[in-house]
């Protein structure tokens, strides 16, 4: 006779292995690795909570104690490779295969343990991505997860940083997998419950709060009047003409610029409520001015940012809270917002080839994705209509009938010419290929593809792809904005001034903009104190970005 | 140290009648510019002292692009670089020129 609970009862013989360490769900936290070789199993596919910022640090340092001999060739599916416990468990052999999404920190030994066979690598993901495949083929058996507070039922509050939480839970608990949170207290009553107990089967007590990284706050005291001039191009030549006002910013200098400009540049090309109204975003502490000037209606966000708790709180209008009043992050709904309900993703890259496409993969490094490609790809499943996306549909294709016309999301990617340690962003050849032939991938890992990019803007001007018509046109719009570096020099003059013409490329004198205007006065915030200040006193930055 | 030397045949004359100027700063990553008004109205000459070696064929484009947009008639620029990229370089001359011109151009 078949046997259909097969999957119930390894949970159950599991769940019984483990409770040895645990009075209820509470377990010790001197007892934490031995909870782990009791509920894990060799081979079995782990989620280690490691999100963009918050990090599942003590249950990190318990698996990597495990003995590899009891526990290993395990599978890891998570999306952030952001601490060092995270590679430890690869070198010490408990993990073997990795699926993942983003490693900026660690991207420099994740690729030496690529290059070295330590590391198994199924793909690198975008965050949805990922997401979507715990609920089809990559289901985590357990789930090593982290929050802020639980109460005695195992009920989770996971606070501001709520981030990746809940689409892993929902993936592990409900396909008989096992759920173990590291929370930073137990208490009686939550602020608000984020994660139902019933889900959750241990809870250990952490000595210290989970590691938060804070990856979205820029000091505007280091923006470039390079990338102020960016700034200018891009409200100017493409928020104004296209009128976008739901949207997505990158993390990058240029895109903080661009916040900053929002209520003094902006404001005086008359474009208040026009355009940046609704947004895909982090908590980015450069956009206060704007909030603080009436520019923002609202904002969704992926997670949170070091210091901004407070301020969020008191701006309940935009920020999405909970009854507790502190806000509630999702990064699986805030990806599907930037995909899906944002006419504008606009970001910074490492290199661009000459067909547009785009990646932050050096000889060295394997940083990953994260959120970009799906912020920064045109949704084909999108079907409501919007003026800017009716528009660049029209510019990549006039003559289809309108009715019958695909929109498009403007993908945006800006920056400077050459990058630090004088780089250049524009290549013949992106890393990427190099690194796909080393590792022998099948694909090579590409940021945004060429055919989504629809803008490239540098301080030499825009490219409008969407009215290139051809391979060739195309390259020489990318050459005609790449500067002096080798692939800008290679142009062919007459075409770029044809392109010109046509306005498929946009110098700053074809927008009335001087470059020499381009200063930091036109910042709303110079510096982070400014921004304090701009808030009233509530944005509490992190001490590394403190210098007064 | 690198020391390059551009001479250039302008299409006009600087405005203005200053007769030199200082912008930007000898730092990583930027440039001091020093604008003296000493050559002939049709002559300019960009004389560059830098960190950063081996930037020839670049300093040569910059220097040649901000000539013809310029149009720096009789100015003599030197410059302190401490490996700035060009878009800096580009900006620092016309800001310059800008300086030297005594108003907005």
């Amino acid at each position: 006779m078949t046997v259909w609970d097969n999957a119930q009862r390894a949970r159950d013989s599991r769940l019984q292995a483990g409770a040895r360490y645990a009075q209820g769900k509470r377990v010790a936290r001197q007892d934490a690795t031995a909870l782990l070789e009791a509920v894990i199993q060799p081979g079995d596919r782990v989620c280690l909570e490691g999100d963009n910022q918050k990090q599942a640090d003590l249950l990190a340092v318990a698996l990597a104690a495990v003995d590899s001999g009891k526990i290993h060739d395990l599978h890891m599916v998570q999306s952030g490779v952001v601490l060092p416990e995270h590679l430890d468990v690869f070198e010490k052999g408990i993990a073997k295969r990795l699926d993942y999404a983003y490693s900026g920190p660690q991207s420099q030994r994740i690729a030496r343990l690529l290059f070295g066979g330590q590391i198994e690598l199924g793909a690198v993901h975008t965050y949805l991505e990922l997401f979507a495949r715990y609920y089809v083929d990559l289901t985590p058996q357990v789930a090593l997860i982290a929050a802020v507070s639980a109460d005695r039922e195992g009920n989770l509050y996971t606070g501001p940083n709520t981030e990746d939480t809940p689409a892993i839970v929902e993936a592990t608990a409900f396909k008989n997998g096992i759920v173990v949170a590291q929370v930073n207290a137990i208490v009686d009553k939550l602020p608000r419950v984020d994660i139902p107990g019933d889900w959750v089967n241990f809870v250990i007590e952490s000595d210290k709060p989970f590691y938060v990284e804070p990856l979205f706050t820029r000091d505007p005291a280091a923006i470039t009047q390079t990338q102020i001039l960016t700034a200018m191009l891009a409200i100017k030549g493409i928020y104004a003409p296209y009128g976008v006002q739901r949207l997505n910013h990158g993390i990058g200098f240029n895109t903080a610029a661009i916040e900053l400009l929002l209520p003094t540049y902006a404001e005086r090309l008359g474009l208040k409520g026009q355009i940046a109204t609704h947004w895909a975003l982090n908590p980015h502490p450069t956009l206060i001015p704007a909030i603080e000037s009436g520019w923002v209606k609202q904002i969704h966000s992926f997670g949170s940012e070091v210091g901004m708790d407070d301020y969020i709180r008191a701006r309940p209008d935009i920020y999405f809270t909970g009854p507790d009043g502190s806000l509630r992050s999702n990064r699986a709904f805030s990806q599907v917002a930037g995909l899906y309900a944002c006419d504008m993703f606009i970001g910074a890259t490492l290199q661009i080839d000459l067909q547009g496409n785009s990646s932050t993969v050096t000889a060295d490094r394997v940083t990953g994705f994260g959120g970009a490609p799906n912020m920064g790809s045109d949704a084909r499943g999108r079907r409501h209509p919007s003026k800017p996306w009716l528009q660049a549909g029209k510019e990549a294709d006039p003559d289809s009938p309108a009715p019958l016309r695909r929109g498009r999301k403007l993908v945006v990617q800006i920056g400077e010419t050459f990058g630090g340690k004088n780089a250049p962003l524009f290549v013949e050849n992106l890393d990427a290929l190099k690194l796909a032939g080393k590792l022998d991938l099948d694909l090579a890992p590409v940021m945004v593809y060429g055919d989504d990019v629809t803008h490239i803007v540098t301080e030499e001007g825009i490219a409008n792809l969407l009215l290139c018509r051809d391979k060739d046109e195309r390259e020489h719009a990318i050459r005609g904005v790449a500067g002096y570096t080798d692939v800008g020099r290679g142009r062919d003059t007459k075409l770029v001034q044809r392109l010109r013409e046509r306005g498929a490329i946009q110098r700053p004198e074809d927008l009335g903009i001087d470059p020499l205007d381009a200063d930091r006065d036109l910042l709303a915030a110079r510096s982070i104190k400014d921004l304090v200040r701009w808030s009233g006193g509530l944005y509490s930055p992190p001490s590394k970005f403190r210098n007064w | 140290m690198e020391q390059l030397n551009y001479r250039h045949v302008a299409a006009k004359r600087a405005n203005g009648s200053k007769a030199q100027a200082l912008v930007g700063v000898v730092a990583s990553g930027n440039l001091e510019v020093l604008v003296e008004r000493t050559l002939p109205d049709g002559e300019c000459e960009v004389d560059i002292r830098t960190a950063d070696e081996g930037f020839g064929k670049l300093w040569q484009a910059v220097v040649a692009d901000f000539v013809e947009r310029r149009s720096p008639g009789g100015l003599k620029l030197s410059i302190n670089d401490g490996g700035a990229r060009p878009d800096m370089i580009a900006l620092r001359l016309a800001q310059a020129v800008r300086a030297v011109e005594g108003e907005r151009s």
